[in-house]
């Protein structure tokens, strides 16, 4: 009866897919690997090939650098400051769970993280505002003098990191949440007729069944700061004339230089060098999973 | 520090309970008091923005920052593109996710692990990495300012189709599809009637990750909207503050006005962004 062969279902229904993944993917990541060989500025029909030249380029380029300095603090320091913030939260909403009330707490912390990020940008930006922020005011309560927050190299880099922990720990929370409520009741039952505290259970017991969790939060949130461009670019950008300094972040770096500057094989080489941290960071991440599983 | 009981213990100490909601109580207004000002902002005449203390509930309550940025920009057509372009986006999403995750799941053809070994591979590259080749396709191609040249970046998500694979291959029985096969189905009505129902739950939770993500998108908007009629609400707004003349008032109703509704879907959509993850990544 059936004369349809048995493949024609599976080969029909994945082509469009496969030919979006060849098109809008597979092709762009290895066009981006091809043109970090060329030197480019997209009008020329000239487009010679260069080697390595690019990336020997981006080496002493002190805008480059400056932009991956920036991009590498801003990760750490967002996930230095996430996961231990968010696991200490994560184990006091848990040990509220199932109060009519917790809820309340999980989706206030959460809120940060589905907000667009551009209006939370711009409410961070008048908190830091030099003139009418609420934090040179707040500080000038206990006397230090009023500081020009987003205008300081230094204050703007801890301004986006301050605003990128912010966004990034409602996430870490729901996950470590999701882990917490996985630890079994066994485990903190025999804990505590051996006599430990919850403060020892939860340190002996929940953190080390956590720590792939972790990990994972960690790696996903360091990528992501090092993805980010939104908050820079709203935080830099001017109000009444006054533009803020500018956090030079990877992204922002690769845009200008492609965008602005229309040197696109310079900046496909930069996109190679975010791409090789990524893998890096994606590549440690399987590693240590993979020594946790063999231990 | 705290102690971390466990749900299932009653009997907790009430002290160290009140204590707990006490520090919770006041982390989450810390969390939240940014976007309670921000609202706030909006509502205030030009004097009280200067105000020290800030005040929270606003002493004379205006709508001028409301009308005034509702007559110079075209917010709620920002908001109607975002709308548009994040709901085309998802339907994409989900219907490549479902159909392929299907495939690879259940399906025993040569090629298949090499298949899915590209798409998961692609998956850990950023958008941002190939996003100037992307950009150059669509600009060769004429769609720079169009719908198509917009979604072009947000019509496929890997994660979905492993969301949707591991889902199938743990969940739906071979047994249930052999029996429909036996009763003379065909494959198409087969994945429509019996395997779509079945998988609600996954792309439920998909479908809200790929609102959020074409939502929240703003590099990928920037640089191929460039027209202000076409402007996605992330990008006009970003847009819309530098401008010189603009003051804090206006900005913040600009701002509020956009984030109320999302704001607002989203945490309560909140589980939706766990199940997704909570399925795949940390059965590890």
């Amino acid at each position: 009866m059936r004369t349809t062969p048995k493949w024609l279902f599976p080969v029909l229904a994945l082509l469009p897919v496969l030919g979006l993944y060849g098109c809008i993917r597979v092709y762009p990541i290895i066009e981006t690997l091809r043109l970090s060989f060329f030197q480019w500025n997209i009008i020329s029909r000239r487009k010679p090939f260069v080697g390595f030249a690019n990336f020997i380029e981006l080496a002493s380029d002190p805008l480059f650098l400056e932009a991956i300095f920036n991009t590498t603090i801003i990760a750490f320091s967002v996930v230095a400051i996430t996961i231990p913030v968010a696991l200490a939260l994560a184990a006091l909403i848990n040990s509220r769970q199932g109060l009519r009330h917790s809820g309340v707490y999980e989706a206030s912390v959460f809120l940060p993280h589905v907000v667009s990020l551009v209006p939370a940008a711009m409410a961070w930006k008048w908190i830091f505002d030099a003139r009418l922020g609420p934090l040179n005011a707040l500080i000038g309560l206990v006397g230090i003098p009023a500081q020009s927050w987003l205008f300081d190299p230094v204050l703007s880099l801890v301004c986006l990191i301050v605003l990128c922990s912010w966004q990034a720990i409602g996430y870490a929370v729901l996950i470590f949440l999701v882990g917490l409520k996985n630890v079994p009741d066994a485990l903190y039952e025999a804990a505590r007729l051996d006599g430990a505290s919850s403060l020892q259970a939860f340190r002996y017991i929940a953190v080390p069944l956590l720590k792939p969790v972790m990990l994972y939060v960690s790696v996903i949130t360091l990528i992501s700061s090092y993805n980010i461009y939104a908050q820079a670019f709203v935080l830099a950008s001017d109000v009444q004339g006054a533009p803020g300094h500018l956090v030079r972040v990877l992204v922002l770096d690769m845009l200008e230089n492609s965008f602005r500057n229309y040197r696109v094989g310079y900046a496909a080489a930069e996109a190679v060098v975010l791409l090789v941290i990524v893998l890096i960071l994606t590549g440690a991440q399987f590693r240590l999973f993979r020594d946790r599983s063999r231990a | 520090m705290s102690e971390p009981d466990h749900p299932s213990v009653v009997g907790q100490n009430r002290v160290v309970g009140l204590v707990i909601d006490a520090v919770l109580c006041a982390v989450s207004l810390m969390m939240l008091l940014p976007l309670v000002f921000l609202i706030s902002n909006a509502f205030k005449t030009p004097p009280e923005l200067l105000a020290w203390p800030p005040t929270i509930i606003p002493h004379q309550p205006t709508l001028e920052n409301i009308v005034s940025v509702m007559r110079e920009t075209p917010l709620f057509r920002w908001i109607g593109n975002s709308l548009i372009f994040a709901t085309l986006s998802t339907a994409s999403i989900v219907s490549t996710s479902a159909i392929a995750g299907y495939v690879l799941g259940k399906f025993d053809l040569p090629g298949i692990p090499v298949i899915f070994g590209i798409i998961i591979a692609t998956a850990v590259v950023p958008f941002e990495v190939y996003m100037i080749p992307l950009y150059l396709n669509v600009q060769s191609a004429g769609l720079l300012n169009t719908w198509p040249g917009l979604l072009v970046g947000y019509l496929i998500m890997s994660f979905g189709i492993f969301l949707v694979r591991q889902y199938v291959m743990t969940s739906i029985p071979d047994e249930l599809l052999e029996a429909a096969r036996v009763d003379g189905a065909g494959e198409g009505w087969i994945f429509l009637r019996i395997v779509l129902p079945l998988m609600r739950g996954p792309l439920g939770a998909l479908a809200v990750l790929a609102f959020f993500q074409a939502w929240t998108a703003f590099a990928w908007p920037l640089v191929v909207m460039t027209n202000k009629d076409t402007y996605t609400l992330e990008v006009g707004l970003a847009l819309f503050q530098t401008g010189f003349t603009v003051d804090i008032g206006h900005l913040s109703a600009a701002a509020a006005l956009a984030l109320v509704p999302s704001a607002l879907f989203f945490s309560l959509m909140r589980r939706n962004f766990v199940r997704g993850v909570a399925a795949s990544g940390l059965k590890e």
